[in-house]
């Protein structure tokens, strides 16, 4: 180890992790991505602007792309793939299927995520309630309306 | 540079392995078969007369289809198979589908222009139809049954009364078809279709929603290293100096890579490479060579024209308006556009033994091969370009280019590198959808009658051709020298029957920024300017839009029905002129229409906008879109497409442009351009006219091109005030509102 790394133990999905972080500064993206090898959080912006990075630390919606790596230390993490698989997936997962709420779905971790963050607080979000809370998720391909579909579906699963 | 860690020979070898795997599957189909070691098979055509260019059937009847058209998160992957499983009457299962490999698909031309299906997905299918016919053949001949009397279900052949059978893996099974693909073929009558036609769920979404998918973004090799480029703060400065000492304390930095004006930086980690590029110090020139962005129009206006490109000529123009009763003239602007891929740019390239291999997610990788080759001065053949999905791609944009930074890279590292784009390389250096400006004219009657109709666009000269490599152009590497903007003129002639006509493309000899074709190149500005003005005819001759439009498309059934079922679809309440405004917020009703290039899929829309008069802030609310795409391969699919073309389209009319200053591109995040959030997206009701017996047309583009107009002419309908200026900033609305 060279001067500056650390070593941080994390959960991720359930499991426990060990990283060795050679620069403080480092988003728990890269982590995520690059040492752990999970395609779910993606690279969208850097900036904290999009959403794509979106994953929940201890349930809480976060932009990954700017959330320190070692800020996670102790903390429990969530990423798309620890919601659910293509055999058993989250009910949110199952209604953007039953949805088809989808294009190219660059877009679609962060919209999945944000989304569990704010059905596990409100069971039951009106229309308005969905986009208020993914105002800040961006979608290029403009899958929206598909989207705020899916997420009605899953609640009313619920 | 530093002289990166020596590469192991087993690392290479690691990494030629999972080269080879992406050939694995099609060798493995024709070599397990034939009883031979994969590597003893030989090479797989790519001819696409051939119809071992587009299909191979294993032992196993598991059909491999190659295309070379890729999908860019429009569900062509989707559609490919349905349409290959229908014609081949084997489930979907049984098919997969391998794209954009220039080593394994022929060259479908770009995924661009609608023409995945349109084009790409009609070669395939009459690939399947003339392989279907050849199975039947043998089959009648190994059942000597004759081969009417034959049918096929799930890949196996029998008589319609009887037992005996075989399947597609007896007959053919990883052996080559030694075909040529027949234009004649029989085609499956539509009637009996199971799979085409109906919505079938998309194959990728599983996988996306759940993380599974391998995106272009998170494709590794072995021995793989990281770079990130640093761009010019101006686009044309020179690089003066480098400090490579700046960044050598980066943790895991290999080294910086510069050539002439190509700068970047190249780590063991991700992160390295982003926080090296960060703190590489660095001087440029300076250079200011944009024209004012204030002066925008001036400039496009007084740029030199190179050439007329006439796209209609009907009747005297000129007599006609000499005589008018009445002429109406307008001019209409549309800014530049930035494509606003969610993901930014990003490739992976490998040197080996003089030969380029690279992963991207390009519209075009038979084209990206052929600029490549050009680059580095090698031959084609010794370049593989293999599609992976990228985030969506709605034109030419920095795929390519993150391409050409990657293999540059990798000759010079002589590792695998991968390239990821930040977001302001992504939005400062893709190439733009240029500035364009259409002048209109018209001439009525005093019975309020159309008699001529002229118009006269500007946009940059050029052709959907090769863009301009960045890589190739700031390190002095051969690369393509003309513009290619796409085919923006293709929208410029009308389908309406005035009895006089002049359309005319004025083709400028430059643009500010790279331009590249976005969505509806061109055609989507000249919908714009179209479908507006006549918009203000209706208004000037009292006439309601629709039966306007009708007048001069009588002889056009298609267009008769689809704008008669949008009328209805629509409940379009009968209008003479643009009604009075009062209140604060004031709603309108604007419909546009389209028969996209003049030659194929017909769209019509109505839109219905909010507008608050005080801050000039337009909402769009709602769109009731008619579509005629000819055949419908997957309506759901199709349905996406167009609730995608309106979504994205609200948000170029009503809020993006691209700024910049005389040195850059200053729009360079999520901040300095915006695009349309959830709490604005409008609601969308669409109407499919399916043709099953007609040929399918393209639908990734077509309704993208009247949604402009459609606003513009609600806000007319809404407050009286024409907006000829995209995009519908509240400044411009208020000023209109004004005057």
């Amino acid at each position: 180890m060279t001067a500056g790394t650390q070593s941080v133990s994390l959960n991720v999905n359930g499991r426990t992790v060990h990283l060795t972080i050679d620069d403080p500064a480092m988003p728990l993206l890269y982590a995520l991505r690059n040492d752990l090898g999970l395609h779910g959080p993606r690279f969208g912006c850097g900036l904290g602007q999009c959403g794509a990075c979106t994953v929940h630390l201890d349930g809480a919606a976060i932009r990954s792309c700017v959330f320190p790596a070692v800020a996670a230390a102790g903390h429990s993490v969530v990423t798309l793939e620890g919601l659910g698989t293509p055999e058993k997936p989250h009910p949110l997962q199952q209604a953007f299927i039953d949805e088809q709420a989808v294009q190219c779905g660059y877009c679609i971790n962060g919209m999945i995520m944000q989304s569990a963050a704010l059905v596990s607080a409100n069971k039951h979000p009106t229309d308005d309630e969905i986009k208020q809370a993914l105002a800040y998720n961006l979608c290029r391909c403009g899958t929206h309306l598909r989207i705020v579909r899916a997420v009605k579906r899953a609640c009313s699963g619920a | 540079m530093s002289s990166p860690p020596p590469v192991s020979r087993r690392e290479f070898l690691k990494f030629g392995g999972l080269v080879v795997s992406f050939a694995l599957p099609v060798r493995l189909a024709f070599a397990e078969n034939a009883g031979l070691p994969a590597s003893a098979t030989p090479a797989k055509t790519v001819a696409p007369d051939q119809v071992d260019g587009f299909l191979a059937i294993d032992r196993h009847g598991k059909v491999t289809v190659f295309s070379g058209k890729v999908d860019l998160g429009t569900g062509v992957r989707t559609a490919i198979t349905q349409i290959a499983a229908e014609e081949l009457d084997v489930p979907m299962a049984r098919v997969n589908v391998i794209q954009g490999d220039t080593l394994l698909t022929p060259d479908q031309g770009p995924t661009y222009g609608s023409l995945s299906i349109q084009n790409g997905g009609v070669q395939i299918r009459q690939a399947a139809a003339t392989a279907r016919r050849a199975l039947l053949q043998q089959a009648a001949q190994r059942l000597s049954i004759d081969e009417h009397e034959l049918t096929v279900d799930g890949g196996v052949i029998k008589p319609k009364n009887g037992t005996a059978s075989v399947s597609y893996g007896d007959l053919i099974g990883g052996r080559t078809f030694a075909l040529q693909l027949d234009k004649n073929a029989p085609l499956k009558d539509p009637a009996a279709y199971a799979t085409v036609g109906r919505s079938q769920p998309r194959l990728d979404i599983p996988d996306k929603v759940t993380g599974r998918f391998t995106y272009m973004h998170d494709f590794r090799v072995a021995g793989m290293v990281h770079a990130r480029v640093v761009r010019p703060p101006a686009i044309g400065a020179t690089l003066l100096s480098v400090n490579e000492d700046s960044v050598s304390r980066v943790p895991g930095i290999i080294g910086v890579v510069r050539q002439r004006n190509f700068l970047a930086v190249v780590a063991q980690t991700e992160w390295g490479a982003i926080s090296a590029a960060r703190q590489l110090k660095a001087t440029w020139s300076d250079w200011q060579g944009l024209p004012d962005e204030d002066k925008l129009w001036e400039y496009v206006r007084s740029t030199k024209i190179t050439k007329d490109d006439v796209t209609s000529d009907r009747g005297d123009v000129d007599a006609a308006l000499a005589a008018a009763d009445k002429r109406v003239s307008a001019t209409y602007d549309f800014a530049i556009h930035t494509h606003g891929s969610i993901g930014p740019s990003c490739a992976v390239a490998s040197f080996e033994g003089g030969k380029l291999t690279c992963w991207s997610a390009s519209q075009a990788t038979h084209n990206l091969r052929q600029q490549l080759a050009l680059m580095f001065g090698i031959p084609d053949a010794d370049v593989r370009v293999i599609y992976i999905d990228g985030s969506g791609c709605y034109g030419r944009n920095g795929h390519e280019d993150a391409a050409a930074d990657a293999a540059l890279l990798a000759r010079e590292v002589g590792r695998p590198v991968r390239v990821q784009w930040m977001r302001a390389d992504e939005h400062g250096w893709d190439p733009k959808g240029p500035p364009t400006l259409i002048d209109m004219q018209a001439a009525l009657d005093a019975s309020g009658d159309v008699t001529a109709w002229y118009s006269q666009f500007y946009g940059p000269e050029g052709v959907a051709g090769r863009v301009k490599l960045v890589a190739a152009d700031l390190a002095a590497m051969p690369h393509e020298t003309v513009m290619s903007p796409g085919g923006i003129i293709n929208g410029t002639a009308v389908p309406y029957t005035f009895p006089s006509v002049k359309t005319l493309a004025h083709r400028l000899v430059s643009t500010p920024l790279r331009p590249s074709w976005i969505r509806a190149p061109g055609r989507m500005q000249s919908a714009f300017a179209n479908e507006t003005f006549l918009d203000e005819i209706a208004v000037a001759t009292h006439a309601d839009p629709f039966e306007l439009r009708l007048r001069y498309l009588a002889g056009d059934s298609r267009a008769v029905e689809l704008l008669e079922r949008l009328a209805r679809f629509a409940n379009w309440q009968k209008r003479s002129a643009g009604k009075p405004a009062g209140g604060g917020t004031a709603t309108g009703r604007g419909m546009a229409f389209v028969k996209y290039e003049n030659n194929r899929t017909y769209v019509g829309m109505v839109a219905t906008i909010e507008i608050v008069r005080a801050t000039g802030v337009i909402t769009a609310k709602h769109f009731a879109v008619v579509q005629d795409c000819g055949q419908i391969i997957n309506p759901d699919g199709v349905k996406n497409q167009i609730e995608g073309n309106v979504v994205q389209t609200v948000s170029r009319t009503l809020i993006e442009q691209v700024h910049f200053d005389r040195s850059r591109v200053t729009s360079i995040d999520w901040q300095t351009y915006p695009i349309l959030t959830f709490p604005d997206v409008p609601q969308i009701d669409i109407d499919l006219i399916d043709r099953p017996n007609e040929k399918p047309w393209g639908a990734g583009e077509p309704s993208s091109a009247i949604v402009s107009a459609a606003i513009s002419n609600a806000v007319f309908d809404a407050i009286g005030v024409r907006l000829r200026s995209v995009p519908f900033s509240p400044q411009k609305t208020l000023a209109a509102l004004k005057s």
